[in-house]
């Protein structure tokens, strides 16, 4: 494998923007969807997820060689279900409201398939380094749209971003928003504001292109 | 949409012009639409004529927008933008804050059209989209009503009318009155079916009166724009189920008179759910669609949490219209049917 220091931040990258989890792969939609009702919530189902999946993606790779394939899926999901427990029970400790609100979806975490998905399609063959750049791209990626998708929602359903109020006591909530209708629409108005502009990117790329090609042809 | 060219034009016989094209359809509805519309604004003021114009500026700005350059001409000519606004319009309580109404428009157009491709792509009707995004992001506004004040008021603007963007309205003054639905609903009390006929009741700015709805609806009978089978199917249904559930229970529901005149029942039945482009094709398809929609509607009436059903009623059956639009596929003739 011809991987130099570069392509270690390129695997990093490639998950917060080219192969992001949720605007590219559509992975992790019951989470996405489930709550982030609030830009606090989506951050802490961010973090969450962001430890589980660095954390499994660094003993899953430490331990390849040594997975039966036979049995790796179940040894993946019992891996990732160990971190899940831990930040459940930190959670529980430190900041049980959040707790509270997140309620079923942070044992939930282990059924992401985004993070099984990493682990089967990354970690499982690739070295330490190389697995744990990925990991932190993919959370990343993951943490900034379940972020962008909170921060529309209260902004939209509360008039308030992190529990701040940026409206005054006026403000006209947009209830739908804070609902489940909410976050299908709100994601499908990402998801095509996300396409328009890889689109318009990839007209300019081919404009470049263009000039090019017909010089050597 | 491609420009005709009378030059180009290809046809085999026969060859009589009946002249049907999109603006033409659109502009027998619109004109269909203008006594209750102006009844409309006379019961309810200026409040009501500036809702309307915000929400067909919603709908003409979105249509406008999402519209590649080379197609805007024909895509705002033919007044299919208008007339969703005017309908999504209609169906808003006369005091709406205006910019929720001109979201209305947006959400319209945006979400009900140009998302499936533009005009005749889409599965359901986009002035109903548009009242059920903001039925859902703003039920307090949205189920304030009024009273019919008449000419007597007519300058005097509701204070809930001009509220800022994203701002709630101010509180209610002492006009705000319950609909003949709501009133039939949670207290039980018949409305006098001449102010249900003819507007004098309070309501959304268009559908309160029923028999003005009706010119209209045989105007477009007359003119063969309307596919008179999905209305004469809702009534009937719903006629019918009404007159079971009244026999059963006669204190509990109401008459048919009252299902018929109430809500949005008329401008329902009669132009939104004939929209050509969310109805099934075929005659026994939209026989089908129309029972559906009234059974549904005297179901969620009678028997759901919210007063009015012919929203949800027209939505769900406009889903089914591709599954009507399937099974009720006629044979085609000199084939076996399989």
């Amino acid at each position: 494998m011809a991987k130099t220091p570069e392509s270690v931040y390129q695997e990093m990258l490639k998950g917060i923007w080219r192969d992001n989890p949720v605007f590219v792969q559509v992975l992790g939609m019951c989470p996405m969807l489930a709550v982030t009702n609030s830009a606090v919530n989506a951050l802490a189902m961010g973090l969450a997820t962001f430890f589980v999946l660095v954390g499994s993606s660094l003993l899953v790779s430490m331990m390849r060689k040594w997975i039966p394939k036979q049995v790796r899926i179940s040894s993946y999901i019992i891996i990732i279900a160990t971190f899940v427990t831990i930040i459940d029970y930190t959670l529980l400790a430190l900041f049980p409201k959040i707790h509270k609100e997140l309620g079923a979806f942070i044992p939930l975490i282990t059924a992401n398939c985004l993070i099984l998905g990493r682990q089967e399609a990354f970690a499982s063959r690739n070295s330490v380094r190389f697995a744990v750049m990925d990991a932190v791209g993919m959370a990343g990626g993951f943490l900034f749209a379940l972020l962008a998708l909170g921060g529309v929602r209260e902004i939209l359903g509360e008039g308030a971003l992190f529990g701040v109020s940026l409206f005054g006591p006026n403000f006209e909530p947009w209830i739908i928003m804070i609902l489940p209708p909410g976050g299908f629409l709100t994601l499908g108005l990402i998801l095509l504001f996300f396409n328009w502009v890889t689109e318009k990117h990839k007209e300019a790329q081919m404009r470049l292109l263009q000039p090019a090609e017909e010089r050597s042809s | 949409m491609s420009k005709r060219d009378p030059d180009l034009l290809l046809q085999s016989a026969p060859l009589l012009k009946q002249g049907l094209s999109v603006p033409t359809a659109m502009r027998d509805v619109l004109l269909a639409l203008m006594p209750a519309l102006f009844a409309g604004f006379w019961f309810f003021g200026l409040s009501a004529i500036l809702v309307v114009a915000a929400t067909i500026l919603g709908a003409m700005a979105t249509e406008w927008l999402f519209t590649p350059k080379q197609e805007r001409a024909v895509a705002l000519g033919d007044g299919s933008a208008l007339l969703t606004g005017l309908l999504l319009g209609m169906t808003l309580p006369p005091a709406l804050p205006l910019w929720m109404a001109w979201l209305g428009g947006v959400v319209a157009i945006g979400l009900g059209k140009t998302i499936w491709g533009g005009l005749g792509n889409n599965l359901f009707n986009p002035a109903i989209v548009g009242r059920a995004f903001l039925l859902g992001t703003f039920p307090i506004a949205m189920t304030t009503w009024h009273v019919a004040a008449g000419p007597d008021s007519f300058f005097q603007l509701h204070p809930s009318t001009l509220a800022l963007p994203f701002m709630q309205s101010p509180p209610m003054d002492g006009m705000s009155a319950a609909t003949p639905l709501g009133l039939m609903k949670f207290e039980q009390i018949d409305s006098p079916i001449f102010s249900l006929m003819f507007g004098n009741s309070s309501g959304s700015l268009g559908e309160t009166s029923g028999v003005l709805l009706m010119v209209g609806g045989l105007y477009l009978l007359l003119r063969r724009a309307l596919e008179w089978r999905i209305p004469l199917a809702i009534f009937i249904s719903a006629g019918l189920f009404t007159l079971l559930l009244e026999t059963i229970d006669p204190a509990r529901f109401p008459g048919i008179h009252f299902t018929i005149f109430s809500g949005g029942m008329m401008l329902g039945a009669i132009y939104m759910a004939t929209d050509p482009v969310t109805s099934p094709v075929t005659p026994k398809g939209a026989w089908i669609f129309g029972c559906g929609i009234g059974v549904l509607v005297v179901l969620i009436r009678n028997f759901g949490g919210l007063p009015e059903g012919i929203l949800y009623a027209i939505l769900l059956m406009n889903a089914a219209t591709p599954l009507i639009n399937r099974y009720t596929q006629p044979r085609v003739f000199g084939r076996s049917r399989s």
